[in-house]
């Protein structure tokens, strides 16, 4: 090569300290600061709220009849204001919804991780998402449209709505959240320790149970709670396809409302602000948040538990 | 008649033998012609530069180049006494591999107790009866000069153990399936020079029972643990033979300019 021209870098003349770069990066990190402040600052807005509305709510009603009554009548004459039944329609849709898509995304996970040709896997993780992305109130109405009648074949005595059809096709609903984040855990498992597995003769199919499940336990816990806390949280799905009244039953043969579902149908009302009713839905959205957060501590202590270390 | 009584002779001693191999990887001609042979139950080490192909000499002895697309083989690796072609399409490389184990340049414990680490691979075999396990786990620690360490604590998950043990767990877990052949992969290049001489030590140990392959980038080490090394370079085998011959007397200058630091 011809000789190289020297490179001119701009050196400080003056060692010293440089007000313009410092007021600069203390207005960055400012910056930043205030973005991340805003979401705990929403979070805790909408805690403060809760409490505030569900304390007005159980000046009139005892904690001890909220938790034990079964019967959730808010808008009779004979008002009765038991969580129960909400809580029980709430728990079997979530249910059954988990029992389709846990086992269904783990093994799409496993496939796609372990398994799936590069090709396979490209295709298929865009309609996966894809499947995520469909708005919960399509589903709401698959659900009431097409579910039902199909299943109304297999068992005849099935209502028009179900827990069992909302559960289903929130379950479909929740898959792409379970597969991927499992997916994404198990592909983190490193290389050499699938080698491992196979070097001492194991098959495919031996690796990714024995040794890559296990490796990305906390991972598979993760998207397992986040599919918990979908499923309980769901709204639109439950509300078209399980019905709106309060029914306390374990049998996901039976219509039923969710909290979720109350809290549609109440708020699409018009109660008077500050009214009994109007605060019930505080209290049933203080029981949800108190249910999924419950589940996100058991998700974390889980995950601190078995954290791995590579 | 003389030449196939000597065949037979030879086919005792030598516990593979590695014909005209070549490997691909994809277009990429990463091993030419290479012919060798493993003498039963010595240590044979494979040195060279980086990227020579020594890693992917070892791994072709237990076709771990089969769990990725795009590699072919060619030529021929014989395991004896049986004499067959372990690289032949109709040999299923999981019964390669479970006659032939492996070690590998990192320890790679598995997430589970040192018991279940050491029982993997007769649980992959379908061994169940607790009495088997039990007495091949502590055989196979005993041999990894590991037992005395991990006794009193077998269900304790592997990561809680340092370096130096979480490799001799690796080759307990190796021993475990009695492998006729144990390849290291630069067994020792991630551990401490203590942990590294216990592993050296172990190795020496070892081949009283199995026959060793080793790849290492250290030469004092081949010299101190092999009988048997082979130099490459670019994918060729360039010398093979005695240890103490290619170390002192070398018959090819490559291999001397290697050995004595003058590249490489």
């Amino acid at each position: 090569m011809t000789a190289k021209s020297p490179v001119e870098i701009s050196q400080p003349r003056r060692l010293g300290y440089s007000f313009r770069r410092n007021l600069r990066e203390r207005f960055i990190e400012a910056l930043l600061f205030l973005t991340a402040f805003a979401s705990v600052a929403i979070t805790l807005a909408i805690v403060v709220m809760l409490v505030k509305e569900s304390y007005e709510f159980f000046q009139h009603v005892s904690i001890w009849d909220f938790l034990t009554d079964t019967q959730w009548t808010p808008l009779f004459d004979d008002a009765h204001y038991g969580i129960l039944p909400l809580v029980s329609g709430t728990l079997v849709s979530s249910a059954v919804a988990l029992l389709v898509a846990i086992p269904l995304g783990t093994i799409i996970a496993i496939y796609l991780s372990e398994f799936a040709p590069f090709t396979v896997r490209e295709i298929a993780k865009p309609f996966l998402e894809l499947l995520g992305g469909v708005p919960t109130i399509v589903y709401g109405y698959f659900a009431l449209l097409f579910v039902t009648p199909l299943l109304q074949q297999i068992f005849p005595e099935l209502p028009g709505f179900s827990l069992l059809s909302a559960g289903l096709v929130m379950g479909i609903m929740i898959i792409p959240y379970v597969s991927s984040l499992s997916e994404d855990a198990m592909r983190a498992v490193p290389m050499s320790m699938r080698e491992g597995s196979y070097a001492m003769g194991a098959t495919r199919f031996q690796t990714a149970i024995r040794v890559v499940m296990p490796a990305a336990y906390s991972g598979i816990a993760a998207a397992y709670i986040l599919g918990i806390s979908r499923a309980v949280g769901e709204t639109m799905v439950v509300a078209v396809a399980a019905g709106m009244q309060p029914n306390l039953t374990w049998n996901p043969m039976e219509p039923a409302a969710t909290i979720t579902a109350y809290i549609v149908q109440v708020s699409l009302g018009d109660l008077p602000h500050g009214s009994i009713g109007y605060q019930t839905i505080f209290a049933a959205g203080l029981t949800l948040l108190l249910m999924t957060l419950s589940f996100n501590i058991i998700g974390h202590i889980l995950r601190k538990r078995y954290r791995e270390i590579y | 008649m003389h030449e196939s009584t000597d065949v037979h002779a030879t086919s005792t001693q030598y516990k593979s033998e590695v014909r005209d191999l070549s490997f691909y990887y994809g277009e990429f001609n990463a091993l030419k012609n290479i012919n060798m042979v493993l003498h039963e139950k010595q240590v044979t080490a494979l040195i060279g530069p980086s990227g020579c192909g020594k890693s992917t000499f070892l791994r072709c002895f237990n076709r771990m180049h089969d769990l990725y697309p795009g590699n072919r083989y060619m030529g021929e690796i014989i395991l004896h006494p049986d004499d067959v072609n372990i690289l032949a399409s109709n040999v299923d490389p999981i019964e390669v591999r479970m006659r032939i184990s492996m070690v590998f340049q990192k320890p790679n414990p598995f997430p589970k107790s040192i018991y279940e680490n050491v029982a993997y691979g007769l649980r992959v075999r379908g061994v169940r009866q607790r009495a088997v396990l039990d007495e091949k786990v502590e055989e196979a620690l005993r041999d990894a000069a590991l037992w005395d360490e991990v006794k009193d604590r077998l269900n304790q998950l592997a990561f809680n153990l340092s370096g130096g043990q979480q490799q001799r767990l690796c080759i307990a877990r190796a021993l475990a399936t009695d492998p006729e052949i144990l390849l290291f992969d630069e067994p020792t290049s991630a551990l401490d020079p203590i942990a590294t001489a216990s592993i050296e030590e172990l190795i020496t140990d070892l081949k009283d029972k199995v026959t060793i392959l080793i790849v290492t980038h250290n030469m004092q080490q081949a010299a101190r643990v092999s009988d048997y090394t082979a130099y490459m370079y670019l994918g060729e085998l360039i010398e093979f033979g005695v240890t103490d011959t290619i170390f002192i007397k070398p018959k090819n200058k490559q291999t001397e300019d290697y050995i004595t630091g003058r590249f490489g």
